[in-house]
């Protein structure tokens, strides 16, 4: 087209018709009966396998029969969107299947031994042939190590995010928002391991007579050390969300700043601060690792977090799980899915408590 | 904004109305402003009419706090890194055999001998099966959430997915060795039946192996990593995806070239974190794995260990210089940790200016 001509060049032919070729509704099914029928023939004909790999073989065929039929019928392009499509339901399918299976679990093996005398006792003086015998002390274990471990965790963590939301300014800030990440990631285990050097081997024998001192306490450190940088995170988000026009207008009041925080931007922001440290606490309760290694893990109830050996629930599911008594996979199972109830019934406030939230995102 | 509030502070209130106005209830803040509130004076700009900052006022004092409570955090760092070393070198003194290469953990033995080579192999190994497993379905489920699913499902599938991501591990563990073995075992003897040439599906026995820790990984990771991305993903750009739908695109089109070139530094950090979370997995591990001090490949035989799992494993029956092997394999996982995470961190920052420079 060298030269510009006053008529256009024709539009091509118009097609029979304005739509484009789709595979009609009852070809996707057609195909999954297909490959269904195929896939047993091929998988008991060579007999290589049951009924999971006639599944697994059929959703191959599927795939590949439902790209084949789209591509010769509706093109390349929607052929792609058709497989990456099923692709990415039958992802979520595989997914639901196992962590069903492990709700599913939890309910009926832990549902066994969810009675008075479970909640009620402790596994003092119960032996390997004892079929009673509960986690009533590692449930005040787990309260009492969660309970000092928010007392600890919740002035701290919500004075460092005023910190550096408010105060911190330039590189020291931000080196203190960037290790709080950082902590963040830091395995269970390695806190556990940080309090076991620091406070059981080190700090504690000055008031023990020597003698490493495993105690509830050195738990509840261990998990304070857990819940700080989830504090922060959640508490800084919720500080950043307050409007500056209310700081303002509280400024403008001659209110100084440190009371304006107190007084008007922290409690705009408590619901959000609430739950972030319930989702905290939530997570603290259901760690292992740093309660086994600090608190000892006795079979008797021990109301003292200072002193001498406490359990906690997700230890007790632990421990129970490693014994060799036949009676004690109920027990671990019960306790799990009373760890479970806790830990979920305070996800789920915490969540709905969010949802309230006036600030929102 | 970041001087005004500080300068009227003091200007306006004066030190010891800041200083007795500590326990006044909310309503008394009206009376703080009255010393400045006259309206003879003229404003604030002669430098002498300003009162001079006190120096122990209650602002200072609470701002001295916060200060304290931040730097706590990184001392609480140092601390770690700190009080691991202090714990960890005597017992790697008194270690007869290579740290590193020693394939065992005899700590409590004279002399003692341990090596930390198959349990960094064995927590690395475990963790990236894991995550080759979990990630593409956690995307999978990520994008079925946020842009196939209709909306009330998929709020309400991700509320679900945020439930399971708060199932403390101990619970997996306990499913993955009293109920997850047995069909795990069926499939190992299945795969070295058919597939027994590759040498990574070697011979039996079957039971707590790396497959079977890392499948239970896997299912541990999966509501993380997919909690993380299905947040990136819905905060694509909605014109980003009108633009490529009104060009013509089909759905999965629109999700390649606008949803996931958009939040790819997100899943690269989501997975950076699950990895994260995969390498320091206690637990569900030491339930799990098999317990042995041997680096193979054989994925399907029973066996396996990781430096989280041997630490609870072993604890018990440590003795001083056990304690001590225990904590510098620790440390190794500390710093195993802080690598990916300060990595992960630092991705997420780099995307933090992008999109806010951007806007």
């Amino acid at each position: 087209m060298t030269t510009i001509t006053t008529h256009r060049p024709r539009p091509p032919a118009q097609p029979a018709s304005l739509r484009a070729r789709r595979l009609p509704g009852y070809a996707p099914p057609a195909i999954a009966v297909v490959a269904l029928l195929a896939s047993a023939g091929i998988v008991y004909g060579a007999g290589i396998g049951g009924a999971v790999l006639v599944v697994v073989v059929a959703a191959l065929l599927y795939l590949a029969g439902l790209f084949l039929a789209a591509n010769a019928v509706e093109g390349r392009r929607s052929a792609r969107n058709r497989t990456w499509s099923a692709l990415i339901h039958s992802a979520f399918v595989l997914a639901v299947l196992p962590l069903a299976s492990v709700v599913w679990t939890l309910v009926s093996k832990g549902s066994a031994r969810l009675d008075g005398n479970f909640f009620g006792t402790s596994m003092n003086n119960i032996g390997a042939r004892d079929a009673n015998g509960g986690a009533y002390h590692a449930i005040v274990g787990t309260l009492e190590q969660v309970g000092i471990a928010t007392l600890i965790t919740v002035p701290l963590g919500v004075l460092c995010a005023i910190y550096v939301v408010e105060y911190g300014r330039g590189r020291f800030a931000f080196t203190i928002r960037f290790f709080v990440d950082v902590m963040t990631g830091i395995p269970s285990i390695v806190t556990g391991l940080f309090v076991l050097a620091f406070w059981v081997l080190i700090v504690s024998p000055v008031f023990n007579d020597g003698r490493p001192g495993f105690s509830g306490f050195a738990a509840a450190l261990a998990l304070s050390v857990l819940m700080l940088p989830t504090v922060v995170r959640s508490t800084e988000e919720m500080l950043r969300l307050v409007p500056a026009p209310l700081r303002e207008g509280s400024y403008a009041l001659g209110v100084p700043k440190w009371k304006t925080i107190l007084r008007v931007v922290l409690p705009t922001a408590l619901p959000g601060i609430v739950t972030g440290i319930m989702l905290a606490i939530a997570r603290a309760a259901g760690e292992t690792a740093p309660v086994l290694l600090v608190a000892g893990g006795g079979a008797a109830i021990n109301f003292n977090p200072f002193e001498n050996n406490q359990s906690s629930l997700a230890l007790f599911v632990y421990q129970q799980a490693g014994e060799a008594s036949k009676y004690s996979p109920a027990r671990a199972w019960t306790a799990a899915l009373t760890l479970v109830a806790l830990v979920l019934v305070l996800t789920v406030a915490a969540k709905l408590l969010a949802r309230r939230n006036r600030l929102g995102r | 904004m970041g001087d005004t509030p500080q300068r009227s502070a003091h200007a306006g209130t004066g030190g010891t109305t800041v200083a007795t106005s500590h326990g006044w209830p909310a309503g008394a803040s009206a009376r703080v402003a009255e010393p400045s509130g006259n309206p003879g004076t003229p404003g604030p700009g002669g430098g002498d009419a300003l009162p001079r900052a006190k120096a122990f006022g209650a602002e200072r004092a609470f701002r001295g706090l916060t200060l304290a409570a931040g730097t706590f955090v990184l001392v609480v760092i140092a601390a770690i890194a700190i009080f691991l070393i202090a714990k960890a070198v005597p017992a790697l003194r008194a270690n007869s055999e290579s740290f590193w290469t020693f394939e065992g953990w005899f700590p409590n033995d004279n002399p003692p001998k341990f090596g930390i080579g198959a349990l960094a192999f064995g927590t690395v190994l475990t963790a990236l099966l894991a995550l080759l497993m979990a990630v593409p379905v956690a995307l999978g489920i990520a994008l079925y959430l946020s842009h196939y699913a209709p909306r009330r499902l998929g709020n309400g599938l991700g509320f679900l997915v945020d439930l399971l991501a708060a199932v403390p591990s101990v619970v997996f563990g306990l499913w993955g060795r009293d109920y997850f073995a047995q069909p795990v075992a069926d499939l190992s003897a299945w795969l070295n039946r058919y597939f027994g040439w590759i040498p990574i599906f070697g011979d039996g026995p079957y039971g707590n192996s790396i497959l079977l820790g890392s499948v239970v990984l896997a299912i541990m990771v999966l509501p993380i990593v997919t909690s993380l991305s299905r947040e990136v993903f819905r905060q694509t750009p909605t014109a980003n995806e009108e633009a490529a739908l009104a060009l013509g695109a089909t759905r999965w089109e629109m999700v390649r070239t606008a949803v996931l070139p958009y939040g790819r530094p997100g899943v690269i950090a989501a997975v950076m974190l699950g990895l994260g979370r995969a390498l320091g997995e206690t637990i569900a591990l030491a339930l799990t794995l098999g317990s042995t001090y041997a680096i193979s490949f054989n994925v399907l035989a029973s066996g396996g260990n990781t430096i989280a799992a041997n630490i609870a494993n072993r604890f018990a029956e440590a003795n001083d210089t056990g304690r001590g092997a225990l904590i510098a394999s620790g440390l190794v996982l500390f710093a195993i940790t802080l690598i990916v995470n300060i990595t992960a961190r630092a991705i997420i920052y780099r995307r933090r200016e992008f999109t806010e420079s951007a806007a």
